[in-house]
């Protein structure tokens, strides 16, 4: 009985650090209705930062954090302005295709750098052990660090002028032109901050599994089910998405074969496609 | 009299050209430099690499009178089964490619072998355990590694040994090989009176282990039997070092066997791999050079030592060079008729082939050892724990 608890303990943990990876996706597309598939690659920046900063660096792994948010953003902006700005308003497949090629030059850069070999950085934390199971301490660091950059986020985006130039700016782009927001500097800082978000997530989980150069995909995938989840442009939907998608993986795992679980994703996913094509969590009106 | 020496020189080029290019003999494969098996794939690469720079050392392949110098030809399948089709029959019909040596893995040598088959080329295999490929017919397909029946058999009789009613978990990635290595395993636990705690498979891109770890600490099994290959591998290890999972005998396929496994530190500390080679072998070869003096020349071009997947590499090349000269002919059906009958030991082992035709090319020859990370004086090193006549130390239980 407690194993099916520690399944859901497990599925809640690691389903925070998906929602913070979805984030990143669901601000980027929420606020410029641009889907981002150079998401994967970013998070794998992320992992790789974490690398540097430990090996190369020598320094403390969730030094790593602050780093990537920096970097991040900075990166995100750069990349705006290189491949997104010219792109934006103009058919959804010309910046599907822009994003997809990003992606293509970053994993091509890493593959040339790194390989596609496994990397690995252990981090020692202390765990909880409860009649037999683990809690890992670094699965718990995760979750409360994700739920807190997304608080940090939730007060940006509501709590803040440009928070709201942001949610101005994803409403209607020319009502908050004519009211004298610099809309372009807005969506590049938008697009620097979910690119940040993602290489954070990034960094996170590879203090929790080993990665590759081509780990980002399946996490790519995670957050597209948890967009769809969580609605698009909102940061707590999509840390609630996150949550409910670790914990069906959770749920789902101890009354069948694990091998059995994508199909419950992406069935949930196209439900959710079809039934709430909004969002579940999503609590913006149409 | 310059003139004259510049036709002179002119000549002998012209009349050498030729005469040179008929000494190449050229050996196509791929290996996967990238995607998801880099890692022992790059292995095996460099294995056939150093057999190459040692023949050609000594004056090439003899055959028919002459010296073939070996060209090798290879590209990057990207561990892709569609890559592997295209590739092998552009190393066929392109490259010219005379022999072949497979990719890495079963899947991949399982494409590669429908396009060598096809055009009646000689492939000998190496990183393809599967046993279903040698049982479809091919008549010049040779497996170097046991069969995948025999990969978990030497550890369950080892872990018998120390607990004859074992609970045991069934962790195994869903690709062809180990879920052939695993459902063989599993039958022979069955016949042994073995309880069967978990049988779990998994897609080879999971990441996160902790749903199924939970169940196999639910199940209360005291050893676990699985793995894939060598990212996923790695990850489960580890995660079950961190989650406690309080097993007192894990054996996982492929990945341990990899030097690089002893960057997990204390996660890999008592995990098994069933091998097809250790460095410590040895075996009294009849040709090519001895276990040790393969592992130092590896070591010394490469920085790294030698795992099974580079031996099997360097390995391939050896008998298929053997098979050419003592076929004493590049002829593919001379070298096929030499090595239906060859009965030899090199550094890598026992080497023979079935010329049954319901399983011709299946390896009949070479035997498997039990090998385990364990702390010594504070570092990993691999000692080999099974067969018995074959161990350097005790298995840690």
């Amino acid at each position: 009985m407690f194993g099916i608890l520690a399944s859901v303990i497990d599925g809640i943990l690691v389903g925070a650090v998906y929602g913070l990876a979805a984030m990143g996706l669901t601000l980027i597309w929420g606020v410029m209705n641009v889907i981002n598939l150079a998401h994967g690659a970013i998070i794998v920046i992320g992992m790789f930062l974490l690398y540097i900063i430990v090996y190369s660096l020598g320094l403390h792994p969730y030094v790593a954090i602050p780093a990537m948010i920096v970097f991040g953003f900075l990166f995100g902006i750069v990349l705006y302005w290189i491949a997104v700005h010219r792109v934006i308003g103009q058919a959804e497949l010309m910046s599907l295709l822009s994003t997809f090629a990003v992606n293509m030059v970053l994993i091509g850069l890493g593959t040339a750098v790194w390989s596609t070999s496994p990397y690995n950085v252990p981090v020692s934390m202390p765990s909880i052990s409860l009649h037999g199971y683990t809690f890992t301490g670094t699965h718990i660091t995760a979750a409360i660090m994700a739920v807190v950059i997304a608080g940090l986020l939730y007060v940006l985006l509501y709590h803040t002028r440009i928070g709201k130039a942001v949610r101005a700016v994803a409403n209607n782009r020319e009502a908050a032109e004519l009211t004298g927001i610099p809309t372009t500097q807005v969506l590049a800082m938008a697009f620097g901050l979910g690119v940040a978000l993602a290489g954070v997530s990034g960094t996170l989980i590879a203090t929790l599994f080993p990665f590759t150069v081509l780990s980002g995909d399946a996490y790519q995938l995670k957050s597209f089910v948890v967009t769809v989840l969580g609605g698009l442009g909102n940061p707590a939907g999509a840390l609630l998405g996150g949550v409910a998608l670790g914990l069906i993986e959770g749920l789902a795992t101890p009354f069948m074969p694990v091998s059995w679980i994508p199909v419950v994703e992406f069935g949930l996913f196209v439900f959710c496609l079809i039934a709430f094509p909004r969002g579940i969590f999503s609590f913006t009106k149409a | 009299m310059k003139r004259s020496l510049y036709l002179f020189a002119a000549a002998v080029l012209f009349a050498g050209g030729p005469a040179l290019a008929q000494n190449t003999i050229t050996i196509g494969f791929t290996a996967s430099q990238t995607g998801a098996l880099n890692n022992d794939s790059t292995a095996q690469m460099r294995g056939i690499e150093l057999w190459k720079d040692h023949v050609n050392a000594k004056g090439g392949i003899k055959a028919g009178g002459k010296s073939y110098q070996v060209k090798l030809v290879s590209y990057d399948d990207e561990s892709q089964n569609t890559r592997v089709q295209q590739l092998y029959t552009r190393l066929i019909t392109q490259d010219n490619a005379q022999f072949l040596i497979s990719p890495y893995s079963s899947g991949l040598v399982a494409t590669a072998a429908v396009i060598s088959e096809q055009y009646g080329k000689v492939m000998i295999t190496t990183g393809g355990a599967l046993e279903k490929t040698y049982k479809l017919g091919n008549k010049h397909l040779f497996q170097l590694y046991s069969g995948s029946t025999q990969y978990l058999a030497g550890a369950l009789k080892a872990l018998m040994q120390k607990d004859p009613k074992p609970s045991i978990a069934f962790v195994y990635e869903n690709d062809p090989f180990s879920k052939a290595v695993t459902i063989a395993a599993r039958e022979q636990a069955k016949k042994a009176g073995v309880t069967v705690a978990v049988d779990e498979s998994y897609a080879g891109s999971t990441t996160d282990f902790s749903p199924v770890i939970n169940k196999v600490i639910s199940a209360k099994a005291t050893a676990l039997f699985g793995g894939g290959h060598y990212a996923d591998g790695a990850t489960l290890a580890r995660q079950l070092h961190e989650q406690k999972a309080g097993l007192k005998w894990v054996t996982l396929l492929v990945a341990p066997d990899s030097p690089k496994f002893a960057e997990l530190g204390d996660a890999a500390n008592g995990i098994s791999v069933p091998s097809q080679w250790e460095p410590q072998v040895t075996f009294k070869p009849d040709f090519g050079p001895t276990p040790a003096a393969f592992a130092k020349e590896f070591t010394d071009k490469f920085k790294i030592a030698p795992a099974y997947h580079a031996a099997g590499g360097y390995a391939a090349g050896l008998i298929l060079q053997h098979a050419i000269e003592q076929a004493n002919s590049i002829d593919p059906e001379k070298v096929t008729e030499v090595l239906n009958k060859m009965d030899v030991t090199t550094f890598f082992g026992h080497t023979k082939f079935s010329d049954d035709p319901k399983s011709h090319g299946l390896q009949v020859g070479h035997e498997m050892v039990l090998a385990q990370w364990q702390k010594k004086n504070g570092k990993l090193v691999k000692e080999i724990v099974w067969p018995d006549a074959a161990k350097t130390a005790n298995v840690i239980y």
